[in-house]
């Protein structure tokens, strides 16, 4: 069906086959399971393979895609039998099981020998043992949006210092609306809190090694000040109440309504603002403030594509692969209106939206501390899930810290 | 059919229902025994589902005897457990309620009926408003009566109470509707002796209707014991397991450690699955027991 596109597709191809040496002779065909399923990465998926069809007409390339959700459980059945050549996963460690299991194709040549130019800087997501297995196609920035509109009624500025955050929140507070809106019914937005106060307390060397389980959590005097840190906004009220009930989406409307005036979340709550009404004016965005004296680490979680291990068609995977990481391909699908996220490749232009320049500006120029995928990507998953019920649990009750930390430490020398 | 069949011969008369069971036997046990026997199995090895499965012997149920989630699950189901049964006695008294002949009777009794008509998802997500802490109905009603607002589903004490009552709004029309069919089936010349005899009120209720309403409270016993432990897709719809776990059932948990996105522990899900496995054998044996005494008492 896809090969009705390549006609019309005719001039893209002219265009973009110039940029694309070797691989003009691929044939067969080329099955690609996705998760993104959502309706703008559906676009762009089935549109990355009708151009990448169109460029190669002796080769028929076909999507599948499954819900995002239910893929995180499926890959495991689709990785085993009758594998399709390329899907979509996540960087890091939660890469460690297929790749422990031989699942994932190992393309470390293709990084090694130039075929992937301009993604030094997400090698490192990318590697496990030394060997790299796949390529990432979007990440995104997190910090803390906010009602600009609020912070200049209040005469607030952008905090750099946890001090300035917690003098700005106590005049929020002052005029009755809490800080911060977040919903923990899931858990893992509480993660995102754990991340940026434990990088900014101890550092983002200290965060990783907690991540990697070589730190107790009982007996570690700098996982106790994060705690202590968290706990001086949880004691002011700076969180709305009742947030164990809520998704992240239900904690949206405290936003909206300007009940609560910020929100420590990932650039993909920007399109739900904007579909609530805001404009650039209204709401803004900026760093997570400084603590500690360490230079500052951020989560920008990297989505990716891997080949399968038993995959048919390798050829074709590796050239789309390379395809997809390309600076031409890599401009355009993370475009404003496109994906609206931070493209990988170094080459590539960023969309032209305020939120992604600051979160480029922000992650090029000021993470030098390093990047985390995130709290339920970075630990190990039994680890996050314990990890993320004892966050939520402090934040509803910070008086049960030490019975938490006990059960995280029992999770943890469990785990590792 | 009634002497016994020891010293019977291969004929017709046995082989014929043999024949005609075999496959229920064969898929009975391709679906159902040997994946029981998996289970055990895997639960004595530590496995991800994908690589190397690695024997570590009961070294899941020792974790699982210091696993204060486990703990939690075990205490959640036993509340399902006892809490459910209000549903038999909800019903029976919604049934008798309804058993009389009204205009528009038929109307009402589907009306009652309706719960259990619809999903359970349905279900969680109507109960998850009724109980949100600022906009829902129950905050609504409570703090008309000058009471302060509760956040029923985000208390991790009265999160399982909340959890349940919202099961037994189907489960007890679901008895409803068992009694409302036992009650077609009770015999009017009785009443009419016992009410001859000056019985009436409670006194007819217990010893004239209830003992022929036998069958149908066995049923509800049982329809509504094997509820309580399935127990999963409001808990998974309403809380997801928590506030920080405290609503978890074993089914849930068995789930979350096995199947889950941060799951895919084999090993441990399965003991869970085992331990699951053995407290519905309690009751499935008492079951199959009263049902074989039953057979037995009617035979002679």
């Amino acid at each position: 069906m896809l090969k009705t596109f390549a006609r019309a597709a005719g001039a893209l191809v002219l265009t973009t086959a110039l940029v694309q040496p070797a691989y003009a002779e691929l044939s067969g065909t080329l099955r690609i399971m996705s998760d993104m399923s959502n309706p703008a990465p559906r676009a762009i998926i089935e549109g990355l393979a009708a151009d990448f069809d169109a460029m190669h007409p002796d080769l028929t390339v076909e999507v599948d895609v499954v819900d995002r959700e239910a893929w995180k459980s499926q890959i495991r059945n689709a990785l085993t039998a009758d594998a399709p050549d390329v899907i979509n996963w996540y960087a890091a460690n939660r890469m460690g099981p297929y790749v422990r299991a031989g699942l994932f194709e190992d393309i470390s040549d293709m990084w090694d020998n130039g075929d992937l130019t301009g993604l030094d800087s997400v090698k490192g997501a990318m590697t496990m043992d030394g060997k790299q297995w796949g390529v990432p196609y979007t990440y995104y920035q997190w910090g803390i949006y906010y009602r600009e509109d609020i912070f200049d009624e209040l005469g607030l500025t952008e905090p750099a210092t946890f001090e300035e955050e917690i003098a700005n929140c106590q005049k929020i507070l002052d005029s009755g609306r809490k800080c911060y809106t977040i919903g923990t019914k899931f858990l893992w937005t509480a993660g995102g809190w754990f991340d940026y106060l434990n990088m900014r307390t101890n550092g983002f060397d200290h965060h990783m090694a907690l991540a990697r389980g070589e730190l107790s959590w009982t007996e570690d005097e700098g996982v106790r000040a994060t705690f202590a840190n968290w706990r001086k906004l949880i004691d002011m009220g700076a969180f709305i109440d009742d947030h164990q009930t809520y998704s992240w989406q239900e904690a949206l409307p405290f936003f909206v309504k300007g009940e609560a005036t910020a929100y420590l979340m990932g650039n993909f709550v920007v399109p739900h603002l904007r579909e609530a009404g805001f404009t650039d004016d209204q709401i803004d965005f900026y760093q997570f403030p400084k603590i500690g004296d360490h230079p500052m680490g951020e989560d920008a979680p990297t989505d990716t594509f891997h080949i399968a291990a038993n995959a048919k068609n390798k050829e074709a995977a590796r050239a789309f692969l390379q395809y997809v990481t390309s600076p031409e391909v890599q401009t355009k699908i993370n475009a404003a209106d496109g994906l609206g996220q931070l493209p990988v490749n170094s080459n590539a232009t960023v969309g032209d939206d305020e939120f992604l320049q600051q979160g480029f500006v922000m992650l090029s120029q000021n993470a030098t501390g390093g990047i985390a995928q995130f709290f339920d990507r970075d630990f190990p998953a039994e680890m996050a899930k314990t990890g993320m019920e004892g966050l939520q649990e402090f934040m509803v009750f910070p008086d049960n810290l030490d019975d938490i930390l006990e059960r995280l430490e029992f999770t943890r020398q469990d785990v590792y | 059919m009634s002497t016994a069949t020891s010293t019977r011969r291969w004929n017709p008369q046995i082989t014929t229902p043999l024949l005609f069971l075999l496959p229920g036997v064969l898929f009975f046990l391709l679906y159902v025994i040997i994946p029981i026997g998996q289970s055990f199995n895997i639960s004595f090895y530590k496995w991800d589902g994908l690589g190397e499965a690695e024997w570590v012997g009961l070294r899941n149920y020792e974790r699982l005897m210091q696993d204060r989630a486990f703990e939690v699950s075990l205490w959640n189901n036993m509340k399902w457990l006892v809490l459910y049964l209000l549903a038999i006695p909800a019903g029976l008294f919604i049934a008798l309620f309804l058993n009389q002949t009204v205009t528009g009777i038929r109307l009402y009794k589907s009306l009652f009926f309706f719960p259990f008509v619809i999903s359970q998802v349905v279900v969680g997500l109507v109960f998850s408003w009724f109980y949100l802490p600022r906009e829902g109905l129950l905050n609504a009603v409570i703090t008309t009566f000058g009471m302060e607002p509760i956040n029923v589903l985000g208390d991790p004490v009265l999160a399982t109470y909340g959890v349940i009552a919202a099961g037994l709004w189907p489960q007890t029309a679901y008895c409803m509707i068992l009694y409302l069919t036992g009650l077609n089936a009770v015999d009017p010349e009785q009443i009419e002796a016992g009410r001859l005899d000056g019985a009436k009120g409670w006194r007819m209720l217990w010893h004239i209707i209830l003992p022929q309403l036998r069958p149908a409270t066995f049923i509800a016993f049982v329809v509504t014991i094997i509820g309580a432990l399935r127990s999963f897709d409001l808990i998974s719809i309403m809380t997801n397991g928590g506030p920080f776990g405290s609503t978890r059932v074993l089914s849930f948990y068995m789930f979350e450690k096995a199947l889950s996105e941060y799951g895919f522990r084999m090993g441990y899900g399965s003991a869970i699955a085992v331990v699951l496995f053995l407290i519905m054998l309690v009751f499935i044996a008492y079951f199959l027991w009263s049902m074989w005494r039953e057979e037995r008492a009617g035979r002679h």
